[in-house]
């Protein structure tokens, strides 16, 4: 496929060592995870799911960063929206629907966290928590541990810019800067924490701003453009993987559902904020540069997403008739057996 | 045998397990090119370089926290709080990350570590350098908690402690450091997490302590003796999880039970000791269970004549034995 040479628009992917399947593969995961989202939401809704949280208008950051580390060695840190970090990691929509219903077999957590608690050491991805930000220092550790061994691995940890304020983001970033450890930090910026806006969470112009406090480089970039987060986060694990030590990149993004199925973000975010902000939205943007430089075409379009509903629909019946935990797992793995 | 303080036993314990296993490790403030502000890793800097005995930023959350992140990739580390009044910060990296890894992703991760924190007073150490603040970590389920009050017991459990395959937060009473000396095998031994263990035995009555007061209490037991009382006294060793058994079998012993602690008595472990005796024995007692404990004020005041005041010692805990005792 892609036949480049019709295209209207610079082939940018090529430049950036990216095949056209990769690119496809790129838009397919971003799709899945916004279509998992959305079933999730209908299926709260709906009253099946007590809880989301959600990824939507952050898959091109999420799943542009994943694509650039090396899913057979590197470290995840991901935080609670990170459904596109953790897709490209190896998990599947069974994974993320097991996690949703809270079954005996979510590889997460096996139903004892909620939704958006990821973490599965087949996969490297480091399990997570609900107080924010405490993800951090563990992703320093991570990388100190692959020093100390000597590895060449990097740990990738992901944040929203409201858990760039805990204090866990300044105490794992100084760390890093000082032992010029291999962590790539991701702030995913969708501009609210909950009804918080970035106006009153932080005073700097950009979260990037921050990193030349502890001593590495800071670069804020849009993170609607898929390409763009491949770019800069391949170069910033480049860098990490050659001993030149962490970087700190802000992803401008968006985010076009409520904090969580419990939020009703109408109380407070101006009207047709979420309209205009969809005129950028990701995945469409994606598929638009896919079909400009001739990777993508309606019939492969249409193929991509029959498969992706496939996914989702024996993902969730799977998930909705799998058995819950027995009631006595609860007492199992307080400590080692 | 040999005789060493405290300290010494510590000491050693870390070098033996770092020259043993090279996944060990050792992170903290002032750790590395000075030994410790206690001298705990006096030797280690030297003997197993930089990368192994690391001096960190001034940040305790992140102490924990990357203690947190190498315990969970495979190795082994030793985080030093440099007072246990510092650990706060580290609350949430203990209590909401270590303790809950391996439930939170159903037995998927683990965290092998050892947080070392020194407590207690009577070192002229004011508010902030001599609280003991062992009790708010003995309610989380997850968390190991060991308090050892001799050299023998401090190096077999810090061996112990650093093998465990849990998070294990291991509080060293600073005036024990070289205050009491005692003798240590020449062999390689460790001391199990988790039992308590009879320090000395007795007929008349019990005390169940542990730490700085256990000695207070072996010297008040020498002078009760005289009393014509004998003392049995059991030293809990490991605070979370208690060893339930070992402290019913000491209060059956005698039916008179005074538990000692430096903490201050409400919310303390006492508390948890007598409910458990409470439970599983109340009938074979013989006297109304008894705690004698530091006074409920915030901390240990810095002026002498305070901290003399709030600090328990051997007098005060002879008084409270020869009471039970003659009850």
């Amino acid at each position: 496929m892609g036949d480049s040479g019709t295209s209207q628009i610079e082939n940018k992917h090529n430049k950036l060592g990216l095949s056209d399947e990769q690119v496809l593969n790129m838009y397919r995961d971003m799709l899945l995870v916004r279509k998992i989202d959305e079933r999730t939401w209908i299926l709260n809704r709906s009253g099946k799911l007590p809880f989301v949280l959600s990824c939507q208008g952050q898959e091109a950051a999420q799943i542009g960063a994943a694509y650039a580390l090396d899913k057979n060695k590197d470290y995840l840190c991901p935080y609670y929206r990170d459904a596109g970090v953790v897709i490209v990691f190896g998990m599947t929509a069974k994974d993320l629907m097991l996690n949703s219903f809270a079954r005996a077999e979510d590889p997460n957590s096996g139903g004892r966290q909620m939704p958006g608690h990821f973490g599965g050491k087949k996969y490297r991805i480091l399990s997570g928590s609900s107080p924010v930000t405490t993800q951090v220092p563990h992703a320093v550790g991570l990388a100190l541990a692959g020093r100390l061994e000597g590895k060449d691995h990097v740990t990738f940890v992901s944040f929203g810019e409201g858990s760039s304020n805990q204090g866990d983001f300044h105490e794992g970033a100084n760390f890093a800067g000082v032992h010029k450890l291999p962590v790539i930090f991701f702030c995913e910026n969708n501009k609210y924490a909950i009804s918080v806006p970035y106006s009153k969470q932080v005073a700097c112009n950009s979260i990037a701003d921050r990193a030349i406090g502890y001593g590495f480089p800071g670069i804020s970039i849009d993170g609607s453009d898929v390409l763009e987060v491949y770019k800069v986060t391949k170069e910033a694990a480049d860098r990490a993987r050659k001993g030149e030590g962490p970087t700190l990149i802000e992803a401008r993004c968006f985010r076009y559902m409520p904090h969580s199925s419990d939020d009703d973000d109408r109380t407070y975010r101006p009207e047709g904020e979420v309209a205009e902000e969809k005129k950028q939205d990701p995945i469409h943007q994606f598929t638009h540069y896919l079909k400009e430089v001739g990777v993508l075409n309606e019939e492969k379009e249409k193929e991509i997403l029959k498969w992706v509903t496939k996914e989702i629909d024996e993902a969730t019946e799977y998930a909705e008739n799998a058995p819950s935990p027995a009631p006595e797992d609860t007492l199992k793995h307080i400590y080692a057996e | 045998m040999t005789i060493i303080s405290y300290i010494e036993a510590i000491n050693q314990a870390m070098r033996e397990e770092m020259a043993r296993d090279h996944k060990v490790f050792v992170l903290g403030e002032d750790v590395g090119l000075k030994g410790g502000v206690f001298k705990a890793t006096q030797g280690l800097y030297e003997e197993f370089g930089e990368a192994r005995v690391m001096d960190t930023p001034l940040a305790e959350s992140a102490i924990a926290g990357v203690a947190i992140g190498a315990a969970a990739y495979g190795l082994r580390p030793i985080a030093e709080i440099q007072f246990a009044d510092f650990i706060m910060p580290a609350v949430n990296q203990i209590v909401s990350e270590a303790a809950k890894m391996r439930y939170r992703s159903n037995g998927d991760w683990n965290c092998p570590l050892v947080i070392r924190a020194p407590y207690g007073g009577g070192v002229h150490g004011g508010l902030y350098h001599s609280q003991c603040v062992e009790a708010m970590f003995c309610n989380i389920p997850g968390l190991k908690v060991v308090a050892p009050s001799t050299p023998y017991d401090a190096k077999g459990l810090l061996i112990s402690a650093i093998r465990d395959e849990d998070p294990v937060l291991f509080f060293e009473h600073k005036r024990c450091y070289r205050f009491i000396k005692g003798e240590v095998p020449d062999i390689e031994y460790i001391v199990p997490i988790g039992k308590a263990d009879v320090k000395r035995k007795g007929e008349d009555i019990t005390v169940i302590t542990y730490g700085l007061t256990l000695h207070f209490a072996l010297q008040a037991a020498e002078k009760l003796e005289k009393d014509g009382y004998s003392a049995h006294i059991l030293d809990l060793r490991t605070l979370y999880p208690l060893d339930k058994e070992s402290i019913v079998e000491a209060a059956r012993k005698t039916g008179k039970v005074l538990i000692v602690h430096e903490d201050n008595k409400e919310g303390g472990i006492g508390g948890e000791v007598a409910g458990i005796i409470a439970e599983e024995c109340l009938y074979e007692l013989d006297a109304p269970l008894k705690r004698l404990c530091g006074p409920d004020v915030p901390a240990t005041p810095y002026n002498g004549v305070m901290e003399r005041f709030f600090m328990l010692n051997p007098d005060k805990v002879y008084k409270a034995m020869a009471e039970l005792a003659a009850f």
